[in-house]
């Protein structure tokens, strides 16, 4: 956007949101929302604390976890799914049902199967991320030119050559599409799942400060879980556009 | 007239194809003598792009067998190179890498299939265009990649689907007097398929006409008066438009 001419940065109507909730804030309308000064504080007084970079390597290493094991398993279903009409037609109907499905109503029946620990957390995850994962790679694949398929095979291409100099790129900024959106359905399954499973993380962060109505420091913990999930976003969008000099020209 | 055996590069025997109940071939066959350019010509739907496609090895016919130098294709091979109608260029690849890959598959070294490709990249006038990507091309010389790719890998039969349907009119003129040099300076068999009575008559040294519903080879014209004048003298040859004339008259009643 400009304004007289002058180009504001990317994202500068944050400051005019900023500016709001400090005035709200202030105003001492809810002690629900404490003003942004305030929480930036509590912020910069936490970060450091053993209780906080715990919970932030526990919510971290559950995180990555479950979206490693969704790229690493959607992936490829989804591929198969894109090339073999069998395969799809199997599975199809399951991957829409629960891509669309509450998810959360799941989540007791996996601490049942998978107990109260991290495991369950982890899987929660992954079933929050996968399923976008898998239809996006599926997408990817099934749009990719006959021609360049031809191509591959008439030049001798060997399966696992055709796959990965062709296929996989071919169908790489659908694959990232899905990822990127795969990742962000993930913090909400780890959060989630942190919540209902055992309160770790933080999960376990919020429930404490929220129970004990520390707003500002509340707050705190979920400014720092936006700003990792809108660095992931950011990052995978990086990588999208990265590619996308040849989306639009497949 | 006949031409001795050894002489041809690829024979079409026999060659049927159905795709479930349509017959798009029928019990056709064809001899492509060696070095020339032998066309398909035909109405749209008269089965051309499928018998190349046989030809190339990536479709398989329902009976029939085609041979190149003697011997029965059974898949796609190195002793072909195809040449697409929608060029199927990789399109996170640049020119090079482009004209490269046939040799990339084939498992060549990277410095020496890339000499390779930089020859083939000048001869086709895209010197200086390396590093583009397809994306920033003309049509034109996306198409000239496309070539320069089939001709890389050095194979001895040169299957080329419509190349230049996809190009503007002068582009494509420009094409086809590249392609009668390019017949006469490389010793290979071209196998072209096309619409267009004009370009067929103009760059064959035989011209297969295919009709539809199942298709099969109604007539073999060898154009053969004109071949040896300049490109440019080529078009006002009485026997060219004679030919022109009559392949139009024997096909027109296939058009609606």
């Amino acid at each position: 956007m400009t304004i007289h001419g002058y180009r504001l940065p990317a994202m500068s109507s944050l400051v005019l949101w900023a500016v709001l909730w400090e005035i709200v804030g202030r105003s001492g309308l809810t002690f629900f929302i404490p003003p942004l000064s305030e929480v930036l504080q509590t912020l910069f007084q936490i970060i450091g604390t053993p209780a906080f970079q715990n919970a932030l390597q526990e919510t971290v290493v559950a995180f990555l976890a479950g979206i490693l094991a969704a790229v690493a398993i959607g992936i490829p279903v989804g591929i198969l799914m894109g090339k073999s009409r069998l395969v799809d037609e199997m599975l199809l109907p399951w991957v829409n049902m629960f891509l669309s499905a509450p998810l959360t109503a799941l989540v007791p029946v996996l601490m049942v199967l998978f107990g109260f620990g991290m495991k369950s957390i982890v899987i929660t995850t992954t079933l929050f991320a996968i399923w976008i994962i898998i239809l996006n790679s599926r997408a990817g694949v099934k749009q990719i030119d006959r021609s360049l398929v031809e191509m591959a095979r008439s030049f001798g291409a060997s399966p696992l050559d055709a796959f990965y100099k062709v296929y996989f790129w071919a169908a790489l900024p659908e694959i990232l599409g899905g990822v990127r959106i795969g990742v962000i359905r993930g913090v909400k399954g780890v959060i989630i799942g942190q919540l209902l499973i055992s309160v770790v993380g933080f999960g376990a962060l919020f429930e404490l400060y929220s129970s004990n109505f520390l707003m500002s420091h509340f707050w705190a913990v979920l400014l720092v879980l936006f700003a990792m999930a809108f660095a992931l976003s950011e990052l995978l969008a990086h990588l999208e556009r990265r590619v996308s000099y040849y989306a639009a020209k497949r | 007239m006949r031409t001795p055996a050894s002489e041809i590069a690829v024979t079409a025997r026999r060659i049927s194809k159905n795709y479930g109940a349509v017959e798009a071939l029928r019990n056709l066959s064809l001899d492509f003598p060696r070095g020339q350019l032998t066309s398909l010509l035909g109405p749209s739907g008269c089965g051309k792009t499928t018998l190349l496609k046989i030809i190339a090895g990536l479709l398989e016919p329902t009976s029939g067998e085609v041979e190149v130098n003697g011997k029965a294709v059974t898949g796609p091979g190195p002793d072909r190179a195809f040449v697409f109608q929608d060029f199927a260029l990789l399109p996170w690849a640049n020119v090079l890498r482009n004209v490269a890959f046939g040799l990339e598959l084939r498992g060549i070294a990277r410095s020496e299939r890339e000499a390779i490709a930089e020859g083939y990249i000048r001869n086709v006038g895209l010197a200086g265009f390396e590093a583009s990507y397809p994306h920033e091309l003309s049509g034109g010389m996306r198409q000239r990649v496309g070539l320069a790719r089939a001709l890389s890998v050095d194979a001895q039969v040169l299957l080329m689907d419509e190349p230049f349907s996809a190009v503007d009119e002068q582009t494509r003129r420009k094409f086809q007097e590249d392609l009668l040099s390019l017949v006469q300076r490389e010793a290979k068999t071209f196998i072209f398929v096309t619409h267009s009575i004009e370009e067929a008559v103009y760059v064959s040294d035989q011209i297969a006409i295919l009709l539809p519903r199942p298709s099969r080879v109604s007539e073999i014209i060898r154009p053969g008066g004109f071949r040896n004048k300049g490109a440019d003298q080529i078009r006002r040859d009485p026997e060219y438009l004679d030919i022109v004339d009559e392949i139009w008259a024997s096909l027109r009643r296939y058009v609606e």
